[in-house]
């Protein structure tokens, strides 16, 4: 625990101190990308990882904080710390929401609801005017901010934080007697259960928690594009991403996610660069078939067996 | 005279139009040895999926040390003292042998509030008393039939139960591993286990049992001791081929 405190303040510190060496902004506008991907790929894996229930909504979940957050700012002017601490706990409550009325069930009860959520809340928010509808919002952010000048370097150092928190909170849960809980859930939930696991209760406590993250890792959204619109908010390549990452990292732990992330958002950005931002999708699905064909324990896994096969 | 630890009313089942369990009644004394056998389908394992929690039952009470466990979900049945083995092994597959028993002891025994070195030392004397701690370390996935068998029965252990159902724990098992199994068994209830055995091994159900159950179509055609079992008419033609 206290490595990985430490090894926390550390990331901080370096990031704070970014500024200093890094001048070009474009660094910390496609940083921000990968952090914000950790944040998903972390919370996505809490659920559908350690309890083996897949969330197709990431979309839902991301675009509700995001949209909380730009109701917040426009209602009261609230600052990006509150827009991000509402943002969670509207998605965490979502994620609640959705698990009272599903996570009742075993199997893809769940994965259907998600789906169907994303749906609903999208044509929703396409018809609500106040946040701009189908045609979109622009934000006006602040130009400067103290300390680390440049908002985008900014919201960078925002969204360290909460991969920090994100990334903290699933090592908690995965090295806790509650991520052994979910993993006897995943297991064999009948078993888990008369093993005196209460399945429903962890269940959802993940599935809150989970939305909680998708949420805080979409509110700032808005302030990094100065704009939110539906389509890009309620994106599926948010799901494909969040259960992508953790699959082609390693879903058994927290560093799995983390891994899948950084390998796979800092490929796209370089994809989006030297090729198109449409081929990103194609990267992540070719990627993603090579791994579940040929190291369905993702890359943890692969170093798992490299490690074994050498020591022998 | 004492009262029972279990006490099954008029307990009945439906799937559809069909009746599982119909007005079963049973008590089972406390440290009492109690068999159920019965041709597959007569409702034994719905039976013991109602007593643990797995199942609701439709009609009947079930009480546990006088306390009524009907609408209670399993696992705080669970946490009352029931703790069951499965007629087919659930061991959670990604785990090791040891994790598999931590997970009882922390969320039965401790409720997270053991540091999880003295849970897994906790764990690791279990397995020594069943004879699975050389596999301490093995994933579960990787045992042998007879091995996993003694993990569920280990598992259950370490839910620290007052009443242990063992649902066919010697299917599948040669000879020698069924003295085995049935070793345990004995142990285990000479610690003061009450233990309900399903099983359809004839010569372990009456060498162990005090008293048994005969179930057929979801009803008891007949109760009492091993040997009034055997030499029941109806239980000689519905069950042991007579």
């Amino acid at each position: 625990m206290l490595r990985f405190a430490i090894g926390a303040l550390g990331v901080l510190g370096l990031v704070a101190a970014l500024p200093l060496v890094v001048h070009n902004e474009y660094w910390f506008f496609a940083g921000y990308v990968v952090l914000q991907l950790i944040v998903l790929a972390t919370a996505w894996n809490i659920l559908g990882g350690y309890a083996g229930y897949v969330n197709f909504g990431t979309g839902a979940f991301f675009a509700v904080g995001a949209y909380t957050a730009v109701a917040l700012y426009k209602a009261f002017a609230l600052p990006l710390g509150l827009q991000i601490l509402a943002g969670a706990a509207a998605s965490g409550l979502l994620g609640f929401g959705v698990g009272m009325l599903t996570l009742r069930l075993r199997g893809i009860f769940f994965s259907i609801a998600t789906i169907a959520v994303a749906i609903v809340l999208e044509t929703v928010v396409l018809n609500w005017h106040y946040v701009g509808g189908a045609k979109g919002l622009p934000i006006l952010r602040p130009a400067e901010t103290p300390f680390f000048g440049s908002y985008t370097v900014w919201l960078f150092f925002v969204m360290t934080v909460i991969a920090v928190i994100a990334v903290g909170a699933a090592r908690y849960v995965e090295t806790s007697w509650i991520g052994r809980g979910l993993r006897a859930i995943r297991d064999n939930e009948g078993a888990a259960e008369c093993s005196g696991v209460p399945t429903l209760k962890l269940k959802l406590a993940a599935a809150t928690l989970s939305g909680a993250l998708m949420g805080a890792a979409g509110a700032p959204y808005a302030q990094y594009l100065s704009f939110i619109e539906p389509t890009s908010s309620f994106s599926l390549n948010h799901a494909v991403n969040a259960l992508a990452m953790p699959i082609i990292g390693g879903m058994g732990h927290w560093m799995g996610p983390v891994i899948g992330a950084v390998l796979l958002g800092t490929l796209q950005q370089v994809v989006t660069v030297t090729v198109s931002s449409e081929v990103n999708v194609l990267v992540v699905g070719v990627m993603l078939v090579v791994f579940v064909v040929a190291a369905p324990e993702g890359i943890l896994g692969l170093v798992k067996r490299w490690k074994k096969a050498s020591s022998k | 005279m004492e009262k029972s630890l279990l006490e099954i009313k008029s307990v009945s089942k439906q799937f559809g139009g069909f009746a599982a369990l119909s007005g079963v009644s049973i008590d089972v004394a406390r440290g009492e040895r109690f068999g159920l056998i019965g041709p597959n389908g007569s409702g034994k394992t719905t039976l013991i999926n109602c007593i643990s929690g797995v199942l609701p039952n439709d009609g009947g009470s079930i009480v546990f040390d006088g306390e009524e466990l009907s609408g209670l979900p399993a696992y705080q049945r669970t946490r009352r003292g029931i703790a069951r083995s499965f007629q087919i092994p659930r061991p959670f597959a990604s785990m090791s042998v040891l994790e598999n028993l931590v997970v009882p002891l922390e969320y039965v025994v401790h409720r997270g509030s053991l540091h999880l070195a003295d849970t897994e030392a906790e764990a690791m004397e279990i397995l020594r008393g069943i004879g699975l701690a050389d596999k301490a370390a093995t994933r579960s996935n990787q045992l042998s039939q007879v091995e996993l068998r003694k993990l569920e029965l280990a598992r259950a252990m370490a839910a620290r139960p007052r009443l242990l159902i063992s649902d066919e724990a010697m299917a599948g098992l040669s000879s020698n591993e069924v003295s085995e199994v049935l070793e345990i068994l004995f142990k285990l209830n000479a610690a003061g286990i009450t233990i309900i055995m399903i099983e359809h091994i004839m010569q372990a159900v009456m060498k162990f049992s005090q008293r048994i159950v005969c179930l057929d179509a979801g009803r008891i055609i007949c109760e009492g001791t091993p040997g009034t079992i055997v030499a029941n008419p109806e239980v000689q033609k519905a069950y042991l081929g007579a």
